[in-house]
């Protein structure tokens, strides 16, 4: 069967909701697009350990610290689940590793933020989560099966990650004029980097079109973040803050609400490596995996040694 | 000096009277490392009562191109299936 064929046959497949499973023939842009899409999400989890890691010692109570330790923890996992689907399409974890350390892979410019304050503590959890959460319910009806599977996992476990940085935030709005501000002031820096999150807006975006057939995507940037911003605006209020935009509106026809320009210059800038903490992360990031080399090689000699004493016991009995 | 750590699969049985089902993978030195990893990763909710591990390796799968041969002789095996049969109403539990 000629590649054309065979493109025919799983683009049919597709649009017939078939899910595509590690072994089956795809197309190796396919294959390619979804090793860059898994791995640049995995590394967005285990980055996004950092700017949250900053807080847990000194989280301001041991409940608030116990649920940022069980978050921080959850990312980790995360992690390793979107890393073992990216390994089912033949992706080396040690080559996936190499590319996020090196710069030539991306991850979410969200963590080139830095965390100032226990209220972004509660931003992130509230703004970041919540806007991960919509991209990844979409992603649960991905067409790649072991991608899919791994994100029923991470919005099931998403959830908690969301109340609990809302309750950081009903809790800072709720206190003093200064955890007031301070709440306020975690809203002013990270509303317009979430709304940044789901990437470039639909005519610029070059990846949409193709993964929007592939249903490799199922909703576009554009719809993905009106929809956020639809959900959150009235979750603003309740807290009492008010979110930074003076275009923001409801719009009774279109049933959205209006918003104001997103500064896409800043945002390309951040993707580039310029933003605040993009090196700081890197650096981190690099010093984790040097530190921990003398375990992966620890464990590996231990492994070794203890089935070749294995071995031998077996040879002598 | 590149290394991985070999890859190995996780079945968990989430409770007894169920089977152990495919949960995932991970990577660990040993047999006894994959569980401890695989109860980090993949069982922080109280996910599961058990948990089976097995070197990637050492799976055998059937591949995709041999569908037709391995699962078509099925397909026309209708006599296979209970409502194959054709019995009146009145002839109860059965």
């Amino acid at each position: 069967m000629s590649t054309h064929d065979l493109e025919q046959i799983f683009q049919e497949r597709i649009d017939a909701e078939i899910k595509i499973e590690a072994k089956e023939w795809m197309p190796d842009a396919y294959r390619k697009t979804l090793i860059r899409q898994i791995s640049q999400h995995a590394h967005s989890e285990i980055v996004g350990m950092l700017p949250e890691g900053n807080w847990i010692t000194r989280a301001p109570s041991l409940r608030r610290k116990v649920a940022l330790l069980a978050k921080v923890q959850d990312e980790a996992g995360h992690g390793l689940y979107l890393y073992s689907a990216a390994e089912t399409l033949g992706a080396e974890r040690d080559d996936l590793i190499e590319q996020l350390l090196t710069g030539k892979a991306k991850y979410s410019s969200i963590f080139n933020y830095p965390t100032v304050s226990w209220a972004d503590i509660g931003a992130i959890g509230w703004l970041v989560d919540g806007a991960a959460i919509m991209n990844q319910v979409m992603l649960t009806r991905t067409s790649y099966g072991p991608y899919a599977r791994a994100m029923v996992r991470i919005c099931k476990e998403e959830s908690f990650h969301q109340r609990q940085g809302y309750e950081i935030m009903l809790a800072l709005s709720n206190g003093t004029e200064a955890q007031k501000n301070m709440a306020q002031d975690a809203l002013n820096r990270w509303w317009w980097p979430s709304l940044m999150m789901f990437g470039p807006s639909d005519k610029e975006s070059s990846h949409t079109e193709q993964s929007m057939r592939w249903k490799i995507k199922r909703k576009s940037n554009d719809e993905l973040r009106q929809q956020f911003i639809n959900q959150t605006v009235g979750q603003a209020d309740f807290l009492g803050l008010t979110i930074p935009d003076p275009d923001l509106k409801w719009n009774e026809a279109t049933g959205n609400y209006d918003f104001g320009a997103i500064d896409w210059e800043e945002f390309w800038n951040v993707v580039k490596g310029n933003g605040p903490c993009n090196k700081e992360r890197i650096r981190a990031s690099i010093k984790a995996h040097e530190d921990g080399a003398w375990v992966r090689e620890a464990a590996l000699a231990h492994a070794e040694k203890r089935s070749a004493r294995a071995a031998q016991k077996t040879q002598v009995a | 000096m590149k290394k991985n750590w070999p890859l190995w699969e996780v079945f968990i049985r989430s409770k007894n009277g169920l089977s152990h089902k495919h949960v995932g993978s991970l990577h660990a030195a040993d047999a006894e490392m994959a569980i401890e990893n695989a109860r980090d990763v993949y069982t922080r909710r109280n996910e599961g009562i058990s948990i089976w591990v097995v070197e990637s390796d050492h799976i055998t799968a059937s591949s995709p191109n041999q569908n037709d041969a391995l699962f078509d002789p099925a397909n026309d095996k209708v006599y296979r299936h209970p409502t194959f049969y054709n019995l009146p109403d009145e002839v109860k539990y059965i």
